[in-house]
């Protein structure tokens, strides 16, 4: 949240700063939202440089598995069958997973993304992707997680995996990604 | 009264770039033959306003430009009209005109109409503009002409905003309407949707990702600040302006799912407007604000569904087909455009609220994000053709259809501005 408030801030300041003073009066400023200095500008923000530390080791730090391929921590998408919003059975272990990792560490902060494919209103899109998202928090609170951990979103239709217009792709466009603290 | 809107029509010439081209694909079944004759002396102000008039007046579906030969001598606002003359060439109306420069390097346009059929002058303008004012000046005029011959404000002098997309680049722009002086309002790297104009026609709200979630922002465009609407724990989005721009409806998942709350124009006094366990969204009020249309699927599938303004049961207005979103009610209050989905394909359909007869307007299949013009005679909207986002306009008779492209990028999410004067 503070984050969030933090990039705001950047975006209203840097907004402020592409207006065009000699310029005439006729053009209003372009606004420029989360550029330089913003931390909204790169879709993922590299973690610090703990990768070396082995995460089963005592004293090594428990974030290192969400960055290791071989844990299923490193594995973030919930993916929902077409006007569906239930996590479906394959994704159970995944979303335990989480649960337990949040409920063991709660300094840890989770954005869940609701997604929707790219069929008809984007706003309503943003409805499903939000459904999609809730279910996934809903999950994970009742499997221990706490609510101030956890945010849900949606993006709707906005940030495909998949670009094409084809089933194929509209399934891949259907999941929710879950995000950690510095990685948004 | 000349400088005053001259003034006001300086403000809004910018530089022009990624100007939108407009292609008419039909036309109204009775259209007014007009004489748009060549100003005189107007080559000093390119491409000439009579161009710009009568590409207004073909535009709007309303009007025939009558092809001239070259007349001798150019008659203009001052002359004595043949009237017979004019009939012979088949004009129903007739515009003449002058351009003339001035010693301190402004220009003088004047014009005047003429009813040919009665005989008789229809009244004339004199405008002082500088260069850059041309294009404007040539709206204001087909304006005139426009309300005179149809009884109807004109909207050539509106504006619309619409998002570019290119690459991974997001504008919002403004335009005339019809595409010319588009400016980049906001940038991003992060998606921009639902732009809506408040009704003064200053201000935009929309939804910007730029902090990886949907926020709610209002965007002044005079001194292009903005500020934060709502942003709450969860997405926000889907603003619309109550009729007297003081608040908007949202939709925010604050409390679990998407649903319609009330919040000030300075994100104070947030206030839940509805209760349901669907999602509720894409608020807008009626004209009179007495009443909000919404989408929701509180029955199973997306329909729009009409509620009091303050709160109250909910009554469904569509029943044909499985999906039916984005509402937009017309600007006197009476149809309501929204997005029909028909054996696949979505289009715009207008239902008729007294008689609820329902008309597929568009032959497209992609259609999303309907906006009336503010005299209700158009409904621009976007669409999807060869996999790139266009524009499209579609008379509310079905009748006139155009489309606007751009020369780069995805075009999308436009709304037509109100009329400002």
């Amino acid at each position: 949240m503070r984050a969030m408030f933090y990039s705001l801030i950047a975006a209203l300041l840097v907004g402020a700063c592409a207006t065009e003073p000699e310029k005439p009066a006729a053009t209003a400023p372009v606004t420029e939202a989360g550029k330089p200095g913003g931390a909204t500008t790169e879709p993922v923000k590299p973690v610090p440089p703990v990768a070396r530390v082995e995460p089963s080791k005592p004293g090594g730090s428990p974030f290192a598995a969400l960055k290791d391929p071989s844990n299923i921590l490193s594995k973030r998408t919930v993916y929902f069958d077409f006007d569906k919003f239930e996590v479906k059975d394959e994704y159970r272990p995944l979303v335990e997973a989480h649960a337990k990792f949040l409920r063991e560490n709660r300094s840890a902060k989770m954005l869940v993304q609701g997604n929707a494919d790219d069929r008809g209103s984007r706003e309503y899109n943003v409805g499903l992707g939000q459904r999609r998202s809730d279910s996934v928090k809903k999950m994970l609170i009742l499997l221990g997680a706490r609510e101030d951990q956890i945010e849900a979103v949606s993006l709707g239709e906005e940030k495909p995996a998949c670009s094409e217009h084809s089933e194929e792709c509209w399934a891949k466009n259907r999941r929710d990604d879950m995000l950690y603290n510095g990685e948004y | 009264m000349i400088r005053l809107i001259a003034t006001a029509v300086l403000l809004w010439v910018g530089v022009a770039h990624a100007q939108l081209a407009i292609e008419i694909t039909g036309a109204g079944a009775q259209r007014i033959p007009i004489a748009v004759v060549p100003f005189a002396g107007e080559s000093a102000l390119p491409p000439g306003i009579s161009t710009i008039v009568r590409a207004d007046l073909e535009r709007s579906g309303l009007f025939r430009g009558l092809e001239l030969p070259p007349i001798v001598p150019e008659p203009t606002e001052s002359s004595n009209i043949n009237y017979s003359e004019w009939r012979a060439r088949l004009a129903d109306a007739l515009l003449v005109g002058s351009a003339q420069a001035r010693p301190d390097g402004r220009y003088e346009v004047r014009f005047r109409l003429h009813d040919v059929v009665k005989q008789q002058a229809l009244g004339g303008i004199a405008y002082t503009l500088g260069k850059d004012q041309a294009r404007a000046t040539a709206h204001r005029i087909a304006d005139f002409v426009y309300e005179k011959l149809s009884g109807e404000k004109g909207v050539f002098s509106t504006r619309i905003a619409y998002v570019v997309k290119r690459g991974n680049r997001y504008e919002l722009q403004i335009a005339d309407y019809d595409g010319a002086n588009a400016e980049t309002a906001l940038a991003s790297f992060e998606p921009i949707i639902s732009p809506v104009w408040s009704p003064d026609g200053k201000r935009l709200a929309y939804v910007s990702f730029e902090n990886k979630k949907p926020v709610v922002y209002i965007h002044s465009l005079m001194d292009g600040k903005r500020h934060v609407v709502a942003n709450f724990k969860g997405s926000n989005s889907a603003p619309a302006w109550t009729p007297d721009g003081t608040r908007l409806a949202v939709v925010l998942s604050r409390e679990g799912g998407s649903q319609l709350f009330m919040i000030n124009a300075d994100g104070s006094g947030v206030r839940r407007l509805a209760s349901s366990s669907a999602i509720d969204t894409e608020p807008r009020f009626s004209p009179d604000g007495q009443s909000i249309y919404f989408t929701s699927d509180r029955g199973g599938t997306p329909q729009i569904y009409r509620m009091p303004a303050g709160g109250g049961e909910p009554q469904r207005v569509t029943f044909e087909g499985s999906y039916n979103v984005s509402p937009r009610i017309s600007p006197d209050g009476k149809t309501l455009a929204y997005i029909s989905r028909n054996g696949g394909k979505f289009q715009v359909a207008l239902l008729d609220l007294a008689n609820r007869q329902v008309q597929i307007l568009t032959d497209s299949d992609r259609d999303e994000s309907p906006s009336f013009s503010p005299n209700g005679r158009m409904i621009l909207l976007a669409t999807v053709i060869g996999e790139r986002g266009v524009l499209s306009a579609v008379s509310a008779d079905g009748r006139v259809k155009q489309r606007l492209s751009a020369a780069a990028g995805d075009v999308r999410e436009p709304t037509w501005g109100p009329f400002t004067d």
